[in-house]
């Protein structure tokens, strides 16, 4: 063997071990694992594969609670992307994933590489990327720095996304001040899969080729997956440079080369270097392929001179990939990727030794058993608190007798701006449809090209979920799966889950299916991307673990297995007072759904003058029998007209989510619903308004005499409850499958008629005599569709076209 | 009668645009790799939208060296039809075979949304298949869409008959005189930023692109 620096221990152990953020148990853990101290190099590798973002080592015993099978899933948790069978042939490949760290230092590049790297993530698996969607939260507009930091990551998602040809077709936006500093960027992305095998990344093929392809290595990003696993201070400004830079132009060649290559056959397996680069991929493909791999640096392409093994293999430069292909089919694969402009060059082979073997200048520079690497990775034990934290119990004590008085008329808000006077029902409403994250984020997606490839169904902000039609991008002629489409959602209802963790992970997966169908999709499956603070924090553990367990029942009862998803932690930002501010726990849920006939399809938009609008779900109930599942407290009406941020989110009734839901899909199905849209943030009153703005149709609402607060009844959230209009025509047949539908039920749903669809170009909310809510639809339009714009632009011009909705 | 879509490196909507003309019209159709040089046997060719060369330097301003761009001059010049859309029509525009520039939006953001536009010009058969002053819908998709040009290249355009498609309801992008699109002064050029081929097919919205598209394969 050639003489080796592998022995040389050349360093500051405490220094080396605090640089790359691992403790001194894991230090003596390396050494017993290889019988020797690893050299500076070596602790570089352990330090990016020992972290959060790649092991997992403060969630994973939470995760393994995750349904993660079911009959359509094909690849769950561990490999790049998830894998759902959708019948006829067709397999959708999905992933969500969070750059929220290099977000919050670099907007642009942080968001646009996060595209990137999802993206990379659905076509190493063999499937051509066809929707992108992206969960946003950021701090308070009314603080400069967020305005800075909405306009650099939307910028930086739309360049990625538009250059490369995959349409962003939906997502979330919402704002708290928890977010201030910590802004949380997740990214999920979904393909059609190309090839006749999903393509894995388990080495093959003892001897068999290792093949570099893309772009070149540099010294960008050095280190992200560790600094990605770290609390954002003043001083990480100085840690730009572990924000890579991303290239949407070659990540357009690369998923061209690379689907031709995986068609062809000549590709046994295949890795993307994301987070830790080469050491991630090389390990990876290693460890789960039980077999060893060879690398020589002075064969991967360079973009700079003098790079050192350490930064070759930490390098996070983008639009990288690893293969094993066949022997003598090494020319073959490299010439498709020099045809697109890309770099493609053998670099190594594959052992017979489960080892990952580096050369650097004909030494070897570092030698690990992959799966002392990759396997068996050490777990950070943290002990659940069994009991409530006491800040959480004291949100818990509030109800809506705290409230003050509701008149007819209207309000007066406890801590508002307006604290001496009542306002009308007519302002709240008014307020509430201006605030960011209730208002309409056209601001957003009309930056984003959510029509390329021409399989885009309904236009962002018209329904609850996106959807895509599933055709072929390379087949030109018509045939009958052009009438199939998936439909996606991303999905969070972060107060809910800052006030009780578990109710609100529960709401996360049955919002997000109650989105799904709304629009006519059966929900299939999940990708959850779980945002929190340090889980070193006895409270930051306790919300880890209790949303986990919220998602884990919910996935379970709506049947909609986890295929994989992301880890992103430490998500605070130290105040200058030097305290820590967490931000809201975010376990953002991406689902996806089938729907067989595009055809029958539904937006949030009333259709015809004299529909019936009738409200499903938890019915209005009364003062002395108050309905735990429907509730004011932890509702948005509370905090933004109230400026409270308190109160237990209601209960979950996931068994009333599926009927409601399944009837639901049934009805669209058959063609008996004009529109559908759930009542969600705002309650009631928010959704009659968006589907009034959507349409430009007005609408009358007679509500049901009872004895309740004028706000519950307007402003109440949960209660899995849907706004849904039907044609006069289509009423008897609606009600003959609603009727055989209970038939069949110890508990019916329940179905309220509460107005109808008009011309009048008005919203107008009553209740016998009182009118609480009477609108023109320009008054709600004005208001919901220049929120952002009127936040963001304030020295411009209001822009006229941000109003019309297409 | 076959068309031809021209494949950039960056090209985006070439996939789109066969969809368009082969899967929803039902016309002949096949790519051209931007290095080849053999325009044999076709009727009309198509730049498609997309980041050509990842749009580096200036919008189009790589593309107008592509291998395949002398023979598409020469194509040009015995009277062939050439489409350009969005991208197409910067890089039509960086070779000098149509007139003025494409720039920076007026408000500096990507802009994406159906448009209103009234087709201002009947004399090239492209907008044949519309009425003279027709409004009709498009999507647009760019972050650099504002035609620009000199004050006697306007007065040219004027005189020539040449401003195909004009925005209406408004002005998205700066353009001088809400100019959305333009022939050259043979009439066998025309380049939009709208894109005709997402408006082909009426699952995913309106169809009022059908026609430009249909104009493939017309006579001038």
């Amino acid at each position: 063997m050639i003489e080796s620096p592998l022995f040389a221990v050349d360093y500051d152990v405490p220094l080396a071990l605090s640089e790359e953020g691992l403790k001194e148990t894991d230090y003596s853990e390396i050494c017993r694992r290889l019988n020797r101290a690893p050299n500076r190099t070596e602790l570089g590798m352990f330090g990016v594969m020992w972290s959060e973002h790649c092991c997992y080592r403060n969630s994973r015993s939470l995760l393994k609670g995750f349904p993660t099978s079911g009959p359509r899933i094909l690849v769950g948790p561990g490999e790049n992307a998830g894998v759902v069978d959708l019948g006829n042939g067709q397999r959708l490949a999905f992933k969500i994933e969070s750059h929220n760290h290099p977000s919050a230092l670099e907007p642009f590049q942080g968001a646009a590489t996060g595209v990137g790297g999802i993206l990379r993530d659905i076509f190493t698996m063999g499937a051509r990327p066809i929707a992108l969607l992206n969960a946003l939260r950021f701090g308070p507009l009314e603080i400069e720095s967020n305005i800075g930091l909405i306009q650099g990551v939307v910028a930086g998602i739309a360049h990625y996304g538009n250059c490369v040809g995959v349409p962003t077709v939906g997502g979330e936006v919402s704002f708290d001040k928890s977010y201030s500093g910590n802004p949380l960027v997740n990214a999920m992305s979904l393909g059609l899969m190309e090839t006749d095998e999903i393509v894995c990344s388990g080495a093959k093929g003892v001897g068999y080729p290792v093949i570099y392809v893309g772009s070149t290595t540099g010294r960008d990003g050095m280190g992200g997956a560790s600094f990605a696993s770290a609390e954002l201070t003043k001083s990480s400004l100085d840690d730009r440079p572990a924000v890579q830079v991303g290239d949407p132009f070659l990540e357009k060649g690369l998923i061209e080369a690379c689907l031709e290559a995986f068609k062809s056959g000549d590709v046994i397996a295949a890795q993307d270097m994301g987070a830790a680069g080469l050491t991630c991929s090389c390990s990876e493909m290693a460890a789960k392929g039980g077999l060893g791999i060879e690398l020589d640096l002075d064969l991967v392409p360079a973009r700079e001179s003098g790079m050192t093994p350490y930064e070759f293999l930490l390098s996070e430069s983008q639009e990288r990939m690893l293969f094993i292909v066949k022997p003598n089919h090494e020319k073959k694969v490299m010439d498709r990727f020099t045809r697109w402009g890309l770099n493609a060059a053998v670099v190594g082979r594959v052992l017979k030794d489960n080892v990952v073997r580096v050369l650097h200048k004909g030494k070897i520079v570092a030698n690990l058993p992959a799966s002392a690497l990759a396997e068996d990775t050490p777990v950070n034990f943290h002990e659940l608190m069994q009991d409530i934290p006491d800040n959480i119990k004291d949100h818990w004590d509030w109800d809506e007798s705290q409230l003050p008085k509701a008149s007819t008329e209207g309000i007066v808000p406890i801590n508002g701006e307006l604290s001496d006077k009542q306002i009308s029902w007519n302002k709240i409403l008014l307020k509430m449809l201006d605030n960011p994250t209730i208002a309409s984020k056209a601001w957003v997606y009309r930056q984003y090209d959510y029509q390329v490839q021409g399989n885009t169904i309904i236009s962002p902000g018209l329904a609850d979920a996106a959807i895509i039609r599933l055709r072929p991008q390379q087949e030109y002629i018509s045939t009958s799966l052009n009438n199939r489409g998936i439909a996606a959602v991303v999905d969070c209802p972060n107060r809910w889950v800052y006030l009780d963790p578990e109710r609100g992970g529960l709401a996360a997966v049955a919002e997000a299916a109650r989105n799904l169908s709304c629009v006519g999709a059966k929900p299939l499956a999940v990708t959850d991307n779980l945002n929190f603070s340090s889980p070193e924090d006895p409270i930051g553990y306790w919300k880890l673990a209790l949303a986990c367990r919220g998602i884990s029942k919910a996935c379970t009862t709506l049947e909609t297995p986890v295929t994989g998803g992301n880890v992103s932690l430490y998500n605070e930002t130290r105040l200058l007072d030097g305290s820590i501010q967490p931000i809201h726990p975010t376990p953002v849920i991406g689902m996806v759904g089938l729907i067989e006939d595009l055809n029958k399809i539904c937006s949030q938009a009333w259709l015809s003058e004299g529909d019936q609008v009738l409200l499903l779900g938890v019915p209005f109930d009364n003062e002395l029998n108050l309905d735990s599942r429907v509730s004011l407290s932890a509702s948005s009406y509370l905090e933004y007209i109230h400026d409270l941020i308190t109160g237990r989110p209601p209960e979950v009734d996931l068994a009333l989510e599926v009927k409601i839901q399944t009837f639901l899909r049934k009805a669209i199905r058959q063609g008996l619903v004009s529109s559908a849209h759930d009542v969600s943030d705002g309650g009631l009153a928010v959704s009659l308004a968006e589907s009034c703005i959507s349409s430009s149709m007005g609408v009358n609402i007679d509500l049901p005499v009872n004895d309740l607060r004028v706000d519950r009844l307007l402003f109440a959230e949960g209660g899995a409850r849907i706004i849904i209009s039907i044609s006069p025509e289509k009423h008897a047949m609606f009600y003959s499958l609603l009727n055989e539908f209970n038939s069949e039920l110890t508990d019916p749903i329940s179905t309220i008629s509460i107005g109808h669809v008009n011309s009048t170009s008005k919203l107008m909310i009553k209740q016998a005599e009182s009118i609480f809510i009477n609108l023109s639809i320009s008054e709600l339009d004005e208001k919901f569709n220049y929120a952002l714009s009127r936040r963001i632009d304030k020295d411009q011009l209001v822009d006229d076209f941000q109003g019309t909705i297409n | 009668m076959t068309i031809g879509v021209v494949v950039f490196p960056g090209s985006n909507c070439d996939r789109d645009v066969r969809w368009a003309t082969e899967g929803c019209l039902g016309m002949k159709t096949r790519f051209l790799w931007h290095e080849t040089t053999d325009l044999g046997g076709l009727d009309s060719i198509v730049l498609p939208g997309g980041f050509s060369y990842g749009d580096y330097l200036r919008c189009g301003a790589i593309a107008r060296f592509a291998p395949l761009m002398s023979s598409l001059i020469d194509f040009v010049k015995s009277g062939g039809k050439v489409l350009g859309i969005c991208n197409g029509f910067q890089i039509l525009t960086e070779i000098g075979l149509l007139p003025g520039a494409l720039t920076r939006n007026q408000k500096l953001n990507f802009i994406c949304r159906d448009v209103s536009l009234k087709v201002t010009s009947s004399r090239t058969n492209w907008l044949n298949g519309y009425n003279h002053g027709e409004h009709i819908s498009l999507p647009i998709a760019h972050g650099e869409g504002r035609f620009q040009c000199s004050l006697n290249t306007l007065n040219q355009l004027k005189e020539n008959d040449s401003i195909a498609l004009q925005y209406t309801d408004g002005n998205p992008n700066g353009s001088i005189e809400n100019i959305a699109g333009i022939t050259n002064s043979e009439g066998n050029i025309f380049g939009l930023m709208p894109h005709p081929e997402r408006a082909c097919d009426s699952m995913t919205g309106g169809i009022d692109g059908k026609r430009i598209l249909e104009a493939l394969i017309g006579t001038n």
